[in-house]
């Protein structure tokens, strides 16, 4: 066995992210992917990975808006852009995200919730950020469309099945609230 | 609330980003990564660390050399079995040798995963390359041993049998002979493994998350390992992000060296597995070779089976021989086979062990049945559900017993189910009798079609045991807690759903908790299909103890009979009365004698507060009664409960490119009553998408090396949306007998036919056998040649009056 003291292991340097509508700085070695500069460094643990190699988009986040692998993006070049993952994807509300059981959904989760679209959860946040900006551009998806959406994912559990009618239902919950708006 | 599609408890957490991973946890922990053997065969030579150790931020470096007491010992062997005569293990770090590419030889802790990997390329290992054994052929030739205590790289060889299969099969009018063959997969859960340790040098004990099949397993193999009592080690499951079976094998050599080093380093240590870690160093499943030898008579009876089959069991066999002796009895499905024969050798090769992955075997035993069924129909010219009709174990034939011994060693007996109704379904939902239109029509319009089907018996809820706790608290919050483990399956809300009927509770006031140690310290864990079955009914047993103790101070409280008393939405009243009532919460209260009131409801409680009638000759609790409204019991069931399903597929082939299609897959499924009928629709959605990568995707690639060239998501194709059909079901429920809530597991059961299925359907549309699974367009094509050049015959197709004038046997010589 060998074994040392605990010293410093490599420089780091300060990053500065627009992460759910807030300006948050840590420090992290320049070459700290962005899933876990968000996952270890901010402590938002719900972007998750599956592969570190961009195939199965359970790290999906948005990156201004658009569908990326935090996994393929080192955390210094996401600098200036804005970020969303799974915890910014429901309105902020007191009570959300304190582990109390009180949560707001978006059409999104709560289609989810609804249509038995995930089981172990592990893949749903990377689901849940691509189908959000999905729906923005089609807001009105046909089922094929739908299937053809969340066909970059990986998901083990579910069959796809419920998340397609996950699609279809966030859609409608989205015509919803924003009828009742 | 049993039988509704309850929405799960929990996805708000887990839509919003509040579950809790092993990777979530730890946050502060020291990093473990390994060095691991780049060959699968090899002599360890010498380690140097020396620049490893250099690089800042490493803590320390441990090799095998640095493992003590019994860490330094091979891992256990979880289940031995009497024919498994050469049984081997390895150890936590590799020991001199290294039998398969990715066994962990160097383990290094550093402040940090990143540099902790830095350090792993740095540590430098000199390796002596010794001779591969790739593949069941090389194995079954040994010209070269895996290891050197098992000759003929045999593990285990095993025959069952019952009556004289030999005897009848001569005898039968008809023989036919099969050779078969199912590739390599894995469980390839989107969380893989991970261990994150908590060691408490004041209490001079350890807490242990794994994500883990069986905390309590884990917990056991721990202690054990490490020397320490079992009431000083605790394990938690989190959320586990899938398990399909690989999560099951434990102690896995990070399991124990993860709390060894947080231990000798006082420190927290937390190792979680990328997904190149998880291809090559846990667990795959499947690969088997078959022949099978079949007598049956003119209605395509089945007069005597004899089956042989090699499984390959990669390098070690901590799990024992479940896998092969799950498919040499599941393999009978709904039949009554006459004579059965059934020899397996289990075999080592220097590849990633294998282990169960959801269907554990089953497929692989239906795909040799059902390719059965589907020669002898095609033999005889009969239509393929005939012939399975004619050999079904019927309604008044239950319950049946095959007389051999299942996996958990007790006899095969199946307790219920209706197979001829099952088949009835199907045919309806696929429109089996119509599809020869169907086929007609395509065939027109220059498209080839085929149509395949699949029959199962699946043996779930296997023992020993599983327990439930149930405490009621004087806020009326119902804590229920099982020892056995969740990965997705909704346990949090099926086990809630049991809980609100036998109380009478809102499920609201339910709060289950899973895979706990320090909650609940009795259990099996989650494999086998069996948790709704075992913790199901042992939570139900409990809930039942717990509503009996309800009603007995209630009725005290309330002066009245307590078989005159029922609870509705958590309150305790008389029947027809509701006027006289009182609310568990405060039941609760009074079921817990107090000194001292600790809030406004306690006061109820106390020794100077009693109701005026309290007969002061007895004592406060009284003789056989226990504080608190609480409960616990468990269910040991004699034997396991049978389920079972039958698939059918409509497949298109391209006739220029043999692109494989399937255009519509349907299932029939009887898991008895259903808890919750939305999570049994997601599991059979599941297991079907697995299965269908199984058939037409997913292989493990090896090369003569024994590299595994395909360890990652983009070369090991796992089905997006885009390859899984729509998914059709139906339900037939089939109580079982053998449990209170006459339930049956439903976790596998989507997975266990489809390679059958697919095989057949394609076989269907292409007019010869197909033998091999997964298959693959190039396969087919290759096929194809095969069949134009007259390697492989034609399929006889009797039952579409497709002329003929060969007679041959469906046998394929074996790549």
């Amino acid at each position: 066995m060998s074994q040392t003291t605990r010293t410093n292991a490599e420089p780091l340097v300060e990053i500065t992210l627009r992460v759910n509508g807030v300006m948050r700085t840590a420090a992290a070695p320049a070459r700290r992917l962005l899933s876990d500069f968000l996952r270890h460094e901010l402590r938002l643990t719900g972007t998750h990975v599956g592969c570190e190699h961009g195939v199965c988009g359970a790290c999906t986040v948005l990156v201004d808006g658009m569908p990326m692998r935090s996994c393929l993006m080192f955390a210094v070049t996401a600098q200036d852009h804005e970020i969303t993952t799974v915890e910014g994807l429901a309105p902020a509300v007191e009570g959300t995200g304190n582990g109390t059981g009180t949560y707001t959904m978006s059409p999104v989760q709560q289609a989810f919730i609804e249509c038995h679209g995930l089981q172990c959860g592990f893949c749903t946040p990377g689901f849940l950020t691509t189908i959000t900006a999905y729906l923005q551009e089609n807001p009105e998806p046909t089922e094929t469309e739908a299937r053809e959406a969340i066909s970059g994912n990986l998901c083990r559990c579910t069959g796809y099945q419920n998340i397609v009618k996950s699609v279809l239902r966030a859609a409608e919950i989205n015509r919803e609230r924003g009828a009742s708006a | 609330m049993f039988g509704a599609p309850v929405q799960r408890r929990e996805d708000p957490r887990l839509v919003t980003g509040n579950g809790r991973y092993l990777d979530d946890l730890g946050q502060d922990a020291l990093a473990a990564a390994f060095v691991r053997s780049p060959y699968a065969h090899a002599r360890i030579l010498d380690i140097d660390v020396t620049d490893a150790i250099e690089i800042p931020g490493v803590i320390a470096i441990y090799t095998y050399e640095d493992l003590d007491a019994k860490t330094a010992e091979r891992l256990p062997l979880l289940i031995p079995h009497p024919d498994l005569t050469n049984p081997m293990t390895g150890y936590c770090l590799a020991r001199e040798v290294v039998k398969h590419v990715g066994e962990a030889v160097v383990m290094v802790v550093a402040t940090d995963r990143y540099v902790a990997e830095d350090a792993c390329e740095r540590v430098k290992v000199d390796y002596e390359q010794l001779p591969v054994v790739v593949g069941l052929e090389k194995s079954r030739a040994a010209e070269v041993l895996v290891h050197a205590e098992a000759p003929g790289n045999v593990a285990a060889h095993m025959v069952q049998e019952v009556g004289d299969a030999a005897a009848a099969i001569a005898t039968a009018p008809h023989r036919l002979s099969l050779s078969l063959q199912i590739e390599r997969s894995a469980s390839m859960p989107m969380e893989g493994r991970g261990v994150y340790a908590r060691w408490d040098g004041d209490e001079q004990s350890i807490r242990l998350y794994s994500s883990t099949q069986t905390s309590t397993g884990v917990r056991a193999a721990v202690a054990a390992k490490l020397g320490m009592p079992l009431a000083k080690v605790e394990c938690i499951a989190p959320d586990v992000g899938g398990g399909f079976g690989v999560k099951i094998v434990h102690p896995w050599p990070e399991e124990v060296l993860i709390p060894w080093a947080a231990r000798r380093l006082d420190a927290e240590v937390k190792w979680v597995e990328d997904r190149r870690e998880h291809f090559i160093s846990s667990a795959h499943e499947r690969a088997q070779l078959q022949d099978v030898e079949v007598g049956f008579d003119d209605a395509g009876r089945v007069l005597g089976l004899s089956v042989k089959f090699w499984h390959d069991n990669g390098a070690y066999t901590p799990y024992g021989i479940i896998t092969p002796i799950i498919t040499s009895t599941q393999l009978l499905g709904p039949y009554k086979p006459g004579a059965y024969r059934c020899e397996f050798f289990s075999m080592y090769t220097t590849t990633v062990m294998v282990t169960p992955y959801r269907g554990a075997g089953r497929p692989q035993g239906v795909f040799a049945m059902e390719r059965t069924m589907d020669a002898i129909a095609d033999y005889l010219g009969l239509d393929r559900t005939d012939v399975r009709s004619a050999n079904f174990i019927q309604v008044e034939d239950m319950p049946y017993d095959h007389g051999l011994l299942f996996q958990d060693g007790r006899p095969l007996i199946y307790d219920s189910g209706d197979f001829p109704a099952s088949l009835a379904k199907l045919k309806a939902l696929v429109g089996w009798d119509d599809f020869a239109a169907y086929r007609t029509q395509a065939e027109a319009q220059g498209r080839r079609v085929g149509l395949g089907i699949g029959c199962y018996v699946e043996g779930t809820g296997v023992g020993p045991y599983e327990g439930g706790h149930i405490q009621i608290e004087t806020t009326g919050r119902v804590n229920v807690s099982t020892g056995l483990t969740s990965q997705g399956q909704g346990h949090q809300t099926v086990f809630a759903q049991i809980v609100a009927d036998e109380l009478g509770v809102p499920i609201d006031d339910v709060f289950v908790t899973t895979g706990d140690t320090r909650r609940f310290g009795y259990a099996v864990g989650t494999f086998a299909s069996r948790a709704a079955v075992m913790s199901g009914n042992a939570i139900a047993l409990a809930a039942r103890n717990v509503r009996e103790k309800a009603l007995r101070i209630a009725g005290e409280a309330l002066e009245v009979d307590p078989g005159d008393l029922e609870i509705v939405e958590g309150i305790v009243r008389v029947k027809g009365d509701s006027e006289s009532s009182i609310a568990l919460a405060t039941v609760a209260v009074l079921s817990n004698p107090l000194r001292y009131a600790f809030d406004e409801s306690a006061k109820a409680a106390t020794q100077f507060v009693g109701s005026g009638n309290t007969d002061l000759s007895k004592p406060p609790v009284a003789e056989g009664e226990e504080p608190g409204l609480e409960g616990k019991d468990f269910y040991s069931p004699p034997r396991a409960t049978f389920a079972n399903g039958m698939h059918a597929a409509i497949v298109e082939t391209d006739p220029q490119t043999a692109e494989i299609t399937i255009l519509r897959y349907c299932v029939v499924h009887d898991c008895g009553r259903m808890i919750n009928p939305m999570i049994v629709e997601g599991q059979v959605h599941g297991g079907v998408a697995q299965g269908v990568g199984g058939a037409l995707y997913e292989r493990m690639v090896y090369d003569d090396a024994g590299q595994l060239l395909n360890a990652s998501f983009m070369d090991f194709l796992m089905p997006y949306a885009s390859e899984v059909p729509h998914i059709e079901t139906d339900h037939l429920e089939t109580p079982s007998p053998l449990n209170p809530l006459g339930i049956k597991g439903a976790g596998e059961a989507g997975c266990i036919p489809v390679s059958a299925v697919i095989a057949g359907a394609i076989e269907d549309a292409e007019g010869f056998p197909i033998t091999s699974m997964p298959i693959s367009p190039d396969e087919l094509w290759d096929l194809r040649r095969q069949h134009a050049e007259g390697l492989i015959p034609d399929l006889r197709r009797g039952s579409r009056s497709v002329a003929t004038t060969t007679r041959t046997t469906q046998t394929t010589p074996i790549a």
